[in-house]
């Protein structure tokens, strides 16, 4: 059965039944041809932005489109069209499968592919799970409360955005699946001034839901008094210090270490490639015994996850650090069979008009048995780092970075004064060799992460306990 | 939504004749301007700008020999921003159907409806916008064929691994060709569009030696295909700036001049940029806040902008919202100039736009008097950065500490590379303390300029 839903939005406007798919399908693959897709999308989305106490600007997006893309040993060939209609897709099909010079086929049968499991997440569209007054309601909201929490607040930036996306995917095997996706995401961020000296804080987080979301848990109003708390914490902010020292990292979005560190290092295409500074190394012990980090697409309703990736496949949870050993790579379709195994339901794209490729879902690491406390107090002389902005990896070299935006040094046990946001500098092979303490205390992120990969951003999560590394360098400003 | 039978269908884009051929003609998108605006203001707008744009594009990948990726673009987008006297709404599509723009004006101003009114907000004053332009030969379609991509990519690559035996592996070669479209319009009245187009070439190569695998790429980017690099050179580039990152070690934790090569130097340049840019200036999150008229780097800097710069990668008749660019001074003796200005933020700050709707463009530093090696010369010991990893800068405050790669220098001498080691300081600081700034002028994006020494900063490592 074709999702109702995806049949209305994607097929049925351009009047395409089993009959035009049969023939899509013979069109653009067929014998001499490895895989591929064709990818239906439809997507809207808009975003409401608060400031200066008013909500002035919002806007509202749709996207349409599908994307063909013709796979042939390492080959790929790939064409999209903005219109979703049968002489366009006949176009795009012969310029993708201009890559390969195998004879058409004629038809290929469509068989839909049923859910391997229930869904994720509900798919309402996420735009109408509020009206617009209440959506300015809760921005407004927000901005009170971040102003009611201290005089020293003088900016409150707020918004909230919501995607609805609906995905029909037929893959070269004439196998078909659907998937509606919805995305809500509610960011503060705040200006502090005290006696001249001006500090920011930001906050947020969301979620594969509607945005009610928000309305439960004291969510909204949490994350406002969170953005402020920051801002507050770094206005004593004093230099932060500069040279490799022992870290102990918080638990929750610090896990964006184990995103740079390892995760990229394990996607499948850098890997088939031999590029990654993880190539060949699996069975390898590339962190302490005792960490185990994994995966996982299937945690219901976080922003990372899917029913299915990209390429249809279910998403699932893959381990790919047990015990301190490299156990396996993240895959798509194409990089797995190149490799020799299955697709591990990490074929991600950003859009119909992109490529898909090996992506993150949600990386976290498993807690250990450690009290965070006593994590603490076993440091004499370190830093305590509990937020971050984002980092990056250098894949081939290992050298990956994150940066701070809430740390403090920590001194004879005691976490002493708060710090500057400072880059942390670390090579992702051996980091994790160094993890000496893992905390009890694992935590998934609030539903704030992006990553970025050849230019495409997907939302992902990560996560992850209170972790002491002995050794990071730590790229502050006061030399010891 | 119902396909309309007005809808177009694709034309293949046309590469035998040499021409890169794009789908929509300059009338029909003007045509699709103007019922855009028609729609809104029947509608009740009081004011609605809109912009449709469309491009098309082939981007062809080549490694170790082989043809990887072949992708064929074409994009077109319908945006616009209606006005019901101070409330703001904006939509935008990339579906051309008739009912998707209607269906996307009627978006606009529903969410016009909501929106509370900013006294702020609004079109530009008519007296700054462009009533003509020159043309800033920003169009010259390449006409390559997948064929010619193929062949042209094989050559850089192939060029790049034999320049070095270390080289052992390869993120292969790729050429990239755009040509794009856009049409801006107004209810006051404004209608302009322009053609420009794109080239690339890049490559990426791995090299390896017993301490392990280091990357790096070249490239070059161009309005003209005739101002690229020539295909050799990227691919000879390519492999000597990998296998000169062989054998990198770390630093220990030290305070030294640190060398920031051109590609590295622009992204100074682009943190100053962003500071005195007007939402930057308007919401107090700049560490340059109100410093017009401040001596914010030496008295020998000099920064302008350059729109109008003919061929340049960042030039452009108007900004976003219609209003004549022009070249102008940004930094001047040192002293900050002016802001970054559209005309919501012009009118929060209570100045003129700067035609910088679409943020500044060809911002270029005044090179000095000396070359690369002579600021090697001039630094003496120190570090030369050639990548940085990480965001690690905060606008608010200027605290900068970022991830960085490069080459230790004695003597102005490169002496051994260096990586796994941060830099920080403090923008302002770092401004204040530039020593000098090369004429090795990098012209490949929307910031030109040379080498820049800064006398100072903390390296942490071992």
């Amino acid at each position: 059965m074709i999702d109702s839903l995806a049949q209305q939005t994607l097929l049925d406007p351009a009047g395409l039944g089993d009959s035009e798919l049969s023939t899509l399908l013979g069109t653009t693959f067929g014998r001499g041809i490895d895989g591929g897709d064709c990818y239906f999308q439809f997507s809207s989305q808009e975003r409401w932005s608060l400031e200066d106490g008013i909500v002035k600007s919002a806007s509202f997006n749709i996207e349409r489109g599908v994307g063909i893309r013709v796979v042939r040993g390492e080959q790929t060939g790939f064409a999209y069209s903005d219109d979703i209609a049968m002489p366009a897709m006949l176009e795009a099909a012969k310029t993708a499968r201009s890559i390969a010079d195998a004879g058409q086929s004629g038809r290929i049968a469509v068989a839909s592919r049923a859910p391997s499991r229930p869904v994720l997440y509900a798919p309402d569209n996420p735009l109408d799970s509020l009206d617009e007054q209440a959506k300015i309601d809760l921005l407004k909201e927000v901005d009170a409360v971040a102003r009611g929490a201290d005089p020293r607040v003088t900016q409150v930036m707020c918004s909230l955005a919501g995607v609805h996306e609906v995905v029909l995917i037929l893959n070269a095997r004439g196998e078909l699946t659907t998937d509606v996706r919805p995305l809500v995401r509610l960011n503060v961020q705040v200006i502090v001034e005290q006696g001249g000296r001006r500090e920011s804080g930001t906050s947020g987080g969301g979620g594969r839901s509607g945005y009610r979301y928000f309305l439960e848990a004291d969510r909204a109003a949490g994350y406002a008094r969170e953005a402020v708390r920051q801002a507050l914490v770094n206005l004593e902010a004093r230099e932060a210090p500069a040279g490799t020292m022992k870290v102990v990292l918080g638990p929750g979005w610090p896990g964006v270490l184990l995103h740079e560190a390892i995760g990229h290092g394990l996607e499948g295409d850098f890997n088939r490639k031999g590029t990654s500074a993880f190539s060949g190394r699996i069975g390898e012990q590339v962190a302490a015994k005792g960490i185990t980090i994994v995966d996982d697409g299937t945690l219901e309703g976080r922003r990372g996850s899917l029913n299915v990736d990209d390429e249809g496949n279910p998403t699932q949870q893959t381990v790919l650090i047990e015990d301190g050993v490299l156990r396996g790579y993240m895959q798509d379709e194409m990089n797995a069979r190149l490799m020799g195994v299955h697709s591990t339901g990490n074929g991600r794209r950003e859009s119909y008009a992109r490529l898909p490729m090996p992506r993150m879902t949600n990386t976290y690491m498993l807690g250990g048995d450690a009290d965070p406390e006593e994590i603490l107090a076993s440091v004499d002389d370190g830093l305590y780092a509990v937020n971050f902005g984002g980092g990056q990896v250098d894949i081939t070299s290992g050298k990956f970075v994150f940066s701070a935006s809430e740390a403090y040094r920590v001194e004879k046990g005691k976490v002493t004064y708060p710090v500057k946001g400072a880059t942390l500098i670390g090579n992702g092979p051996d980091v994790l060799t160094r993890v000496s303490m893992i905390g009890n205390d694992m935590k998934l992120d609030t539903g704030v992460g992006t990553c970025g990969k050849e230019g495409q951003g997907v939302p992902v999560g990560v996560g992850q306990p209170t972790l002491r590394i002995d050794g990071m360098t730590v790229g502050g400003t006061q030399a010891a | 939504m119902s396909t309309s039978p007005e809808r177009a269908i694709p034309e293949p884009v046309s590469q035998e004749d040499g021409v890169q051929a794009l789908s929509h003609s300059p009338d029909s998108l003007q045509a699709r301007v103007q019922r855009t605006l028609e729609a809104a203001q029947a509608r009740g707008a009081s004011d609605v700008q809109a912009v449709v744009s469309h491009s098309v594009g082939l981007e062809l990948g080549v490694r170790k020999g082989e043809i990887e990726t072949l992708e064929h673009e074409r994009d077109q987008s319908l945006s616009l921003i209606v006005y019901f006297g101070q409330s703001k709404g904006a939509a935008s599509t990339t579906d051309f159907s008739d009912q998707a723009l209607i269906d996307t004006v009627e978006a606009a101003c529903r969410i016009a409806r909501y929106t509370e009114p900013d006294p702020y907000a609004g079109m530009p004053d008519p007296a700054f916008k462009a009533a003509e332009w020159e043309d800033l030969d920003l169009d010259h379609p390449w006409g390559c064929s997948a064929v010619e991509a193929s062949e042209l990519a094989r050559t850089i690559e192939a060029a790049g691994i034999a320049t070095d035996a270390r080289i052992e592996n390869s993120e292969g070669a790729s050429v990239s060709t755009r040509r794009a479209i856009a049409f801006l319009g107004d209810s006051q009245g404004f209608m302009g569009g322009y053609r420009s187009t794109r080239h690339s070439l890049s490559c990426a190569l791995v090299a390896r030696d017993d301490a392990g695998m280091q990357r790096d790429y070249a490239y070059t980017v161009a309005r003209h295909a005739e101002d690229f690099t020539a295909a050799e050179q990227i691919g000879h580039e390519a492999a000597e700036r990998t296998v000169r990152r062989l054998g990198g070690r770390k630093l220990s934790t030290r305070s030294c001049p640190v060398l920031f090569a051109p590609e590295m130097a622009r992204t100074l340049i682009g943190s100053f940029t962003r500071a005195i840019s007007g939402p930057a200036q308007y919401r107090e999150s700049s560490f340059l806040l109100s410093a017009v008229g401040e001596a914010v780097f030496p008295e020998w800097m000099q920064i302008e902008e350059r729109p109008l710069t003919p061929r340049a990668l960042g030039s452009a008749p108007f900004d976003g919202e219609g209003v004549r660019t022009r070249n102008r001074p940004l930094i001047a003796g040192g002293v900050l100039q002016s802001y970054t200005l559209d005309s919501y933020a012009a009118r929060r700050l209570g100045l003129e736009t700067t035609g910088n709707a679409g943020g500044a463009r060809n911002v270029t530093v005044a090179p000095g008097d000396k070359d690369f090696a002579a600021l090697l010369g001039e630094m003496g010991t120190g570090f030369l950065v050639t990548e940085l990893i990480g965001q690690g800068v905060n606008q608010v405050t200027g605290d900068y500490s970022r991830g960085a790669a490069g080459f230790w220098v004695e003597n102005g001498e490169l002496q051994y590379p260096v990586e796994e080691i941060t830099i920080a300081g403090n923008l302002k600081d770092m401004f204040q303390r530039m020593v000098a700034v090369g004429t090795d002028v990098d012209r490949r994006g929307n910031i030109h300029t040379g080498s820049i020494l800064i006398e100072s900063m903390t390296v942490a490592g071992d």
